[in-house]
C-alpha cells in the first residue's frame, strides 16, 4: 500500500491501493450508501434499489465512488454482466476491499479485458471525491492514483 | 503488499502446470486472496456452486470459456438451484422474450456447470443430502442459506463464496485462507438474550425465521450467538434461522449455546472476548417482526409458498400429516412446495408425495419459486413460512406477502383467506 500523500487526507492527487488494475477517465458518481448491484441495479447501469438516496441515477461509465458493496454475492456476476454491455462503471473507489465487488471487476478482465480499476483509499478520502468532477483513475501493482483531470 | 506464499503446487497451477482452465481459475482465486490480505491458501474437501443460476450472458460466457480451457472441478462439488426445474418442464413460464432468454440460457449454464464436473443436485440445502462436510473441515459454499449453516450448525469452515469464486476453489481446490476459515473470524460478536421468549413460542416453527429476520437486521455480518433456545431445537429451526438472518443481514456464522458444535457454553463462543453489544429479543419484539416482513393488506389469498430453503424430509412429512387431516385446498389457490430431488426421492418412498399430490400441492425442484416465473402473474398475495421468501419476494416478483407457521398456511390455503393469530407467539 502507498502511503505518499504527506498532507492532511482528501489531498488530490489521492493514493489507495489497487484491489484491481487499470486505467480509467471519467466523472465522478458518489454514492451516499453501500450499493448492491443485485437487485439494485438494471442491464443499463440505472440505480433502481428503492431504498437508495441515489435511486434513478446512472453508474455507466461513472467513476463510482461508495464505502462499499452490499448484499448477495450474485452481484459479482451482475457487474460482470454491465461491464459486458458496456453499462457498468468506468472505475471504483472502495473504502473497504470489498471482495464481490472486485470479483466482477476480475471476471469482466479474464472474459472481456475490460480492465477496469478498482480501488481502495482510506474512508476520509472518499468525501474528497464529489459527484461530476472529472479524474483520472490509474491503478497498478505498486499502488493506485486518483488526479483531477484539468 | 505481496505478502502471500503458494506451495510449489499451487504456483505450477497457476504457472499454466496443469493446464489453461486451471491457470484461470488459481489467477481468480489468487487474486481474490490478495484482496482478503489472506497470507496463504487453503485446501478445501468440497464445494457448493451459486454460479449456476442465470442473469445474464456474462455468467455462461464464463462457465464455458473454464470448459473449453479444460478445467474441471476437483473436489466433490454440488450445485445450487438453476433458473428451470428440470424434472417439470412447463412449471417456469417462457412466453415473454425476457423468460425465453431466462429459460434458454438458464438451461445451458446448467448444462455448462455439468460440463465442469459438478453433481446435478440443484438444491440450495447441500447439507440435506448423503455426505455432509465434517466439523473443522474447510470448505468452499456458496449461497448465503448454506454458508450459514454449513459453519454455524455442521461447524464445516466456508467463508462467504459466491458466483464465480465457488467454481474456481471447485477447480483448484484451494481457497483464500481467510475470514470464516480462522478460529478468530469464527467467534461470537453480538450477544443475542433471547431467555425473555417462552418455550413454547421457541419450539414452534414461525419463531425461528422472525428471529433470523430481527437479529440479521441488527447485526449486519457479524456473527451473533443466541442464548435462551431450547437444547432441543432442531435442524430445520436452524435453517430457517439461518435463512432469514443471511437475508435482512450478512450473517453467515451464528451460535446457538447448547445447540450447535462451536458453542457449547458462552465462553466458548465467545472465545477470550467480551460480547460487543446485547440485544434482548422479546416476543413482542416477534409480533413486531411478524409485521415488518408482512407487507400485504389483503386477506385475499393466492398463493402459498414453502420450501424456502428447499423443505427437509421432516417438513414433508409434517405438512402430509397436515394436509390428511382435513379438508382440500381451496379453488384458485396455488400452493408450492419446493425441494430438492434427493430429499424428493425418499418422500415418494415414504408416501408423503402421494399425499401431496392428491390436495393438489405443486412440487417444484431445482429451482426455487422466487428467483424464476413460476407464481401465475395475476397473483396479489402470497404466504410463506420462509423469512428469506418473504424477504426477498416483494422485490423479485412484485408480491405481497404474509409470513405465518407451517399449520397457518395449511389453513389459509383452505380458506382462501389469510388466517393469522399472533398468539403464537405470546
Amino acid at each position: 500500500m502507498t502511503t505518499s500523500c504527506a498532507k492532511p487526507p482528501g489531498c488530490m492527487p489521492l493514493s489507495g491501493r489497487t484491489l484491481h488494475p487499470g486505467s480509467a477517465r471519467g466523472g465522478v458518481l458518489r454514492l451516499d450508501e453501500p450499493l448492491s448491484f443485485w437487485g439494485g441495479t438494471d442491464q443499463d447501469g440505472r440505480i433502481i434499489d428503492r431504498h437508495h438516496p441515489q435511486r434513478g441515477e446512472s453508474i455507466a461509465g461513472a467513476v463510482l465512488v461508495m464505502r462499499s458493496g452490499r448484499g448477495s454475492s450474485s452481484s459479482s456476476y451482475v457487474l460482470t454482466e454491465q461491464l459486458r454491455c458496456g453499462s457498468g462503471p468506468a472505475a471504483i473507489i472502495l473504502a473497504e476491499p470489498d471482495a464481490i465487488v472486485t470479483l466482477g471487476a476480475i471476471v469482466a478482465d479474464e472474459l472481456y479485458a475490460t480492465a477496469v480499476p478498482v480501488v481502495m483509499v482510506p474512508l476520509a478520502d472518499l468525501t474528497s471525491l464529489s459527484t461530476g468532477d472529472k479524474v483520472h483513475v490509474e491503478a497498478g501493482p505498486r499502488g493506485a492514483r486518483i488526479a483531477a483531470v484539468v | 503488499m505481496d505478502a502471500m506464499t503458494l506451495t510449489d503446487h499451487e504456483q505450477k497451477m497457476l504457472d499454466g502446470h496443469h493446464g489453461e482452465g486451471v491457470a484461470m481459475a488459481m489467477r481468480i482465486v489468487t487474486s481474490l486472496a490478495r484482496v482478503r490480505g489472506a497470507p496463504r491458501l487453503i485446501e478445501i474437501g468440497s464445494a457448493h456452486i451459486d454460479g449456476c443460476l442465470f442473469h445474464g450472458q456474462a455468467g455462461l460466457d464464463f462457465a464455458v470459456r473454464l470448459r473449453e480451457l479444460g478445467a474441471r472441478a476437483s473436489v466433490p462439488t454440488t450445485l445450487n438451484v438453476g433458473s428451470i426445474d428440470l424434472l417439470h418442464p412447463g412449471l417456469v413460464r417462457d412466453r415473454t422474450p425476457a423468460e425465453r432468454e431466462v429459460a434458454i440460457g438458464g438451461r445451458a449454464l446448467m448444462d455448462a456447470y455439468l460440463a465442469l464436473g459438478a453433481r446435478a443436485t440443484w438444491t440450495c440445502a447441500p447439507y440435506q443430502m448423503d455426505a455432509r462436510p465434517a466439523l473443522g473441515e474447510h470448505v468452499a459454499w456458496a449461497e448465503s442459506n448454506a454458508i450459514a449453516f454449513c459453519n454455524s450448525v455442521l461447524g464445516a469452515r466456508t467463508d462467504r463464496y459466491g458466483d464465480f469464486l465457488d467454481i474456481c476453489a471447485a477447480i483448484t481446490g484451494r481457497a483464500p485462507y481467510a475470514g470464516l476459515h480462522t478460529d478468530e473470524g469464527r467467534l461470537g460478536e453480538v450477544l443475542v438474550d433471547c431467555t425473555a421468549i417462552p418455550e413454547r413460542v421457541l419450539a414452534g416453527d414461525l419463531a425461528a425465521p422472525l428471529l433470523g429476520y430481527l437479529v440479521g437486521s441488527r447485526v449486519g455480518t457479524r456473527n451473533p450467538v443466541l442464548l435462551g433456545l431450547p437444547l432441543s431445537t432442531s435442524e430445520d429451526q436452524l435453517k430457517a434461522f439461518g435463512a432469514a438472518v443471511a437475508s435482512s443481514g450478512g450473517v453467515a456464522m451464528f451460535h446457538v449455546v447448547g445447540v450447535t458444535p462451536e458453542a457449547p457454553t458462552l465462553e466458548s463462543a465467545f472465545g477470550s472476548r467480551e460480547p460487543a453489544e446485547t440485544i434482548a429479543v422479546t416476543s413482542e419484539d416477534l409480533v413486531t417482526a411478524r409485521r415488518e416482513l408482512s407487507t400485504a393488506t389483503e386477506t385475499r389469498l393466492d398463493v402459498v409458498s414453502l420450501g424456502t430453503p428447499h423443505a427437509s424430509l421432516d417438513e414433508i412429512a409434517t405438512l402430509a400429516r397436515l394436509l390428511e387431516d382435513g379438508p382440500p385446498v381451496a379453488d384458485g389457490v396455488d400452493v408450492y412446495l419446493s425441494t430438492g430431488r434427493s430429499v424428493l426421492a425418499e418422500a415418494e418412498r415414504r408416501g408423503h408425495v402421494r399425499v401431496l399430490e392428491e390436495s393438489g400441492i405443486h412440487i417444484v425442484v431445482d429451482t426455487c419459486t422466487y428467483v424464476t416465473s413460476i407464481l401465475r402473474p395475476s397473483a396479489r398475495t402470497v404466504m410463506t413460512n420462509s423469512g428469506k421468501w418473504a424477504h426477498y419476494a416483494p422485490g423479485n416478483l412484485g408480491v405481497d406477502v404474509v409470513i405465518a407457521s407451517l399449520e397457518e398456511c395449511v389453513q389459509s390455503a383452505r380458506a382462501a383467506r389469510v388466517l393469522v393469530d399472533d398468539d403464537l407467539l405470546r
